[in-house]
């Protein structure tokens, strides 16, 4: 059984000035935005106020200064991070590249490609997507056919990625593929930094089933991307990508996903609920402050150097129930029926969470994918 | 000195080349504290916030309970049996002096190290009243009463339950009726609670004041009625500190309790782990397919919620008693228990539901200790007051403050 604890976060004394600051900053940023769009949490785009966190400090906080960071610590981060998921702050737009993107290539890459996109993305002016899941590889994420073969001075890719968020705003992908022999399944796949607007790349929407626009597919037709575009080792894609998910799985934005939705429901509820419906807010706020201490928990490991995959698979899995329970409970609690266009605050932002929290247990790992990951840690596999 | 335990662990403290060799580990560890007891629990926590002396305390515990508390002497506890001399070895130890400032003569724990030690005797279903003699004595200690010599135990614990106390003669009667008091039958002493003009005193009553009606718990474990009727001398009762108050001390109540649970959680988990690695059928350990994996990967994340539950009660009791945190905790840890419980013996099938298995002993504590100290209705509708308190826009201050 591998080690599954979470240690105590470390102390973080300084910490509230700063959440005082993200708070007076997102009460005037965020004053005239309904929570039918802060019920969109992590999926609401909008350029300008990334770039808008950019110039206050809060994109790439935990890098060095040379490259545009502002070597904080990760509790910091994490502080800031809560504070715009709580306030329902439209973030999408820098979330991947602060989040795993900007890690990737401060880890792994070279000198040349630190210095060209981590200051631009610390400005919130370089928005990334994630290059993983193809129409045949999404779950089983080692049977990617998307190959890049070398040629001179480079190499050429062909394939198709799938479901990636936000390509069609984003400057750059991060692309898992094929270098190697096609029966390695670990072995033979790297990680390209591929600049979207190269001829030969096409995105195309897909419509979600509410008919939003957020993810895409991207066909790549003989690509041809310089040398200089590999991120780290050939071959050592399958290990960058395991790291880069402990990043992508254990933050607060694993449970505090329709956190619009519960503050929106306490005020529904009033001064005076019922006993049930008091019970059943606490119930939610109980789930929410252990999660929370086991997600500081992991920012605080991750701090450490420390890869904790399984610790996130664990907050992920048990961030995605809550975040699904918190639609289904609401609805329970008032006598309202969920419309996305509803004047009524409550329906409009039930209507969007409830349209949405399927995809809480498929993005990032499915459900069944992460409980194989634990299920591997506990040495059943 | 108050007391004439814990000297086992003074003399380790003090003589740290001679215990090595006796087996007692001195080294500042933050690995696993039960070395004797099967794979290491992957559970425990680990951090910087580990004392030399608590990881003595934690090591000797393990090794005792594992010495001590085998299946024969499970049973004999649930068939009714005092484990006296088990209780004597615990105390020989120090471990009820545990949470005792070592000013007071204690052993100087802080909260989060003795809630350690709580965590540790719940995953060995340990039959005695530690928690409870733990918490008597930390009273005791706080209203700078004498410290109990045997075991000891608490009233009222359910917040129903309201003991009066007035002045007589000489001194003060204590009277009311305490339902479900812990190893009430066992205690030698009983720190009974009472407001008294706006201050909660704590009462130092012996045995012979207490008439008790026996009851037990799912596991066996008495939960008695007492009847107390007691007279007390003045040199027996005292003032608690601020912070002591009786919501402060039921709620410190729930916070031991809730580390038993992630203890015994923690345990369940290894167990079923282990068995599912064992248990063949269709040609396979059952472990190996997947719907068995996927019940006990929910188990791990309940067992990691439960553990991050006993952290921050922990840590809320060691900040003063803070309510709300305490809440959280206690409700979350309560409903794992609940779930744990439930996979372990579908996984564990028919054998997992006999009496000559072990399992019944944790599942059954789990079943019951989720209720002590407050249900998960109880702490839920805490939190929840005071989130409708707060408000839609205060809601989430109050969570990030936690």
């Amino acid at each position: 059984m591998q080690d599954f604890s979470f240690p105590a976060p470390p102390a973080s004394p300084d910490t509230e000035s700063l959440r005082a600051e993200v708070r007076e900053f997102l009460g005037t940023e965020l004053a005239s935005r309904p929570a039918s769009e802060r019920i969109k949490s992590w999926s609401g785009f909008d350029a300008d106020f990334s770039r808008k966190l950019g110039e206050r400090g809060w994109i790439g906080m935990t890098w060095p200064k040379a490259y545009g960071g502002h070597e904080r610590s990760a509790l910091e981060r994490y502080v800031v991070l809560e504070e715009l998921l709580a306030a329902g702050a439209p973030v999408a737009a820098h979330w991947i590249a602060d989040r795993q993107s900007g890690p990737l290539i401060l880890k792994v890459g070279t000198e040349e490609q630190k210095r060209a996109f981590l200051p631009r993305i610390a400005a919130g002016e370089c928005f990334f997507c994630i290059g993983m899941s193809e129409p045949d590889s999404g779950s089983d994420l080692a049977a990617v056919r998307t190959r890049a073969v070398p040629i001179e001075g480079g190499w050429r890719v062909n394939g198709t990625k799938l479901w990636t968020t936000y390509a069609h705003h984003a400057h750059c992908m991060i692309l898992y593929c094929r270098t190697g022999a096609a029966e390695e399944r670990h072995g033979g796949t790297s990680q390209f930094l591929v600049d979207l607007t190269l001829p030969g790349v096409t995105i195309r929407p897909i419509a979600d089933l509410s008919g939003e626009r957020h993810f895409n597919e991207v066909v790549f037709e003989d690509v041809v991307l310089p040398a200089s575009a590999l991120i780290g080792p050939e071959g050592n894609g399958w290990n960058q990508v395991m790291s880069e998910l402990a990043y992508e799985r254990s933050g607060p934005e694993r449970f505090l996903s329709t956190f619009v939705l519960l503050v929106e429901l306490i005020r529904a509820l009033g001064a005076s609920p019922s006993d049930q419906a008091t019970d059943a807010a606490g119930r939610l706020g109980a789930q929410l402050v252990v999660l929370r201490r086991l997600s500081r928990s992991v920012a605080g490991m991750l701090q450490k150097g420390e890869n904790p995959a399984l610790q996130a698979a664990v907050v992920k899995d048990m961030g995605a129930i809550v975040e699904q329970e918190i639609p289904e409970i609401a609805r329970q609690l008032v006598a309202t029926e969920p419309a996305l266009r509803s004047p009524d605050v409550l329906s409009a932002v039930l209507g969007y969470a409830i349209l949405n929290a399927p995809a809480f247990s498929l993005r990032g790992g499915t459900r069944e994918i992460l409980r194989g990951i634990i299920a591997r840690g506990l040495g059943l596999r | 000195m108050h007391s004439p335990f814990g000297q086992v662990l003074k003399a380790i403290r003090e003589n740290e080349p001679r215990a090595i060799p006796l087996g007692y580990r001195t080294e500042r560890s933050f690995q696993n504290p039960l070395p004797d007891n099967g794979p290491e629990s992957p559970f425990t926590p680990r951090g910087p916030k580990v004392s030399e002396t608590s990881q003595i305390v934690w090591d000797t515990a393990a090794r005792l309970f594992t010495e001590q508390f085998t299946p024969q002497e499970l049973h004999r506890a649930e068939a009714g049996e005092w484990l006296g001399a088990q209780w004597d070895r615990i105390e020989e130890l120090g471990l009820p002096l545990a949470l005792v400032p070592e000013e007071d003569g204690g052993v100087g724990l802080d909260a989060i190290e003795g809630a350690m030690l709580v965590r540790i005797a719940g995953s060995f279903a340990v039959p005695l009243p530690l928690p409870e003699t733990m918490l008597a004595n930390r009273l005791l200690a706080a209203a700078g009463l004498p410290l109990a010599a045997g075991p000891a135990t608490v009233a009222p614990v359910r917040l129903d339950d309201r003991l009066t106390l007035a002045r007589t003669e000489g001194g003060w009667r204590l009277s009311g009726v305490a339902h479900r008091v812990p190893w009430g039958r066992s205690a030698a002493v009983l720190v009974g609670l009472a407001e008294h003009e706006g201050r909660v005193l704590a009462v130092r009553l012996t045995g012979a004041q207490v008439r008790t009606e026996p009851g037990v718990n799912l596991a066996c474990e008495p939960r008695d009625t007492l009847r107390i009727e007691g007279v007390a001398a003045e040199s027996a009762v005292a003032p608690l500190p601020d912070g002591f108050g009786l919501a402060e001390c039921f709620a410190m109540g729930a916070a031991l309790r809730t580390a038993a649970i992630a203890g015994a959680v923690g345990r369940v988990l290894e167990m079923t782990v282990g068995y599912a690695n064992d248990r063949v059928q269709f040609g396979r350990p059952i472990g190996k397919f997947q719907a068995i994996q996927q019940s006990l990967a929910i188990m791990a994340g309940h067992a990691a919620a439960a553990a991050g539950s006993a952290d921050v009660a922990a840590e809320a009791m060691h900040d003063g008693t803070v309510l709300l945190p305490i809440a959280a905790a206690k409700a979350r840890a309560g409903e794992a228990a609940g779930s744990v419980a439930t996979i372990a013996h579908q996984v564990h099938g028919a054998i997992g539901f006999t009496h000559e298995h072990s399992l019944h002993f944790l599942t059954k504590r789990l079943w019951s200790w989720r209720d002590e100290f407050g249900n998960e209705a109880h702490w839920n509708r805490v939190i929840g007051r005071r989130m409708i308190a707060a408000g839609a826009d205060g809601v989430w201050p109050l969570i990030a403050a936690l």
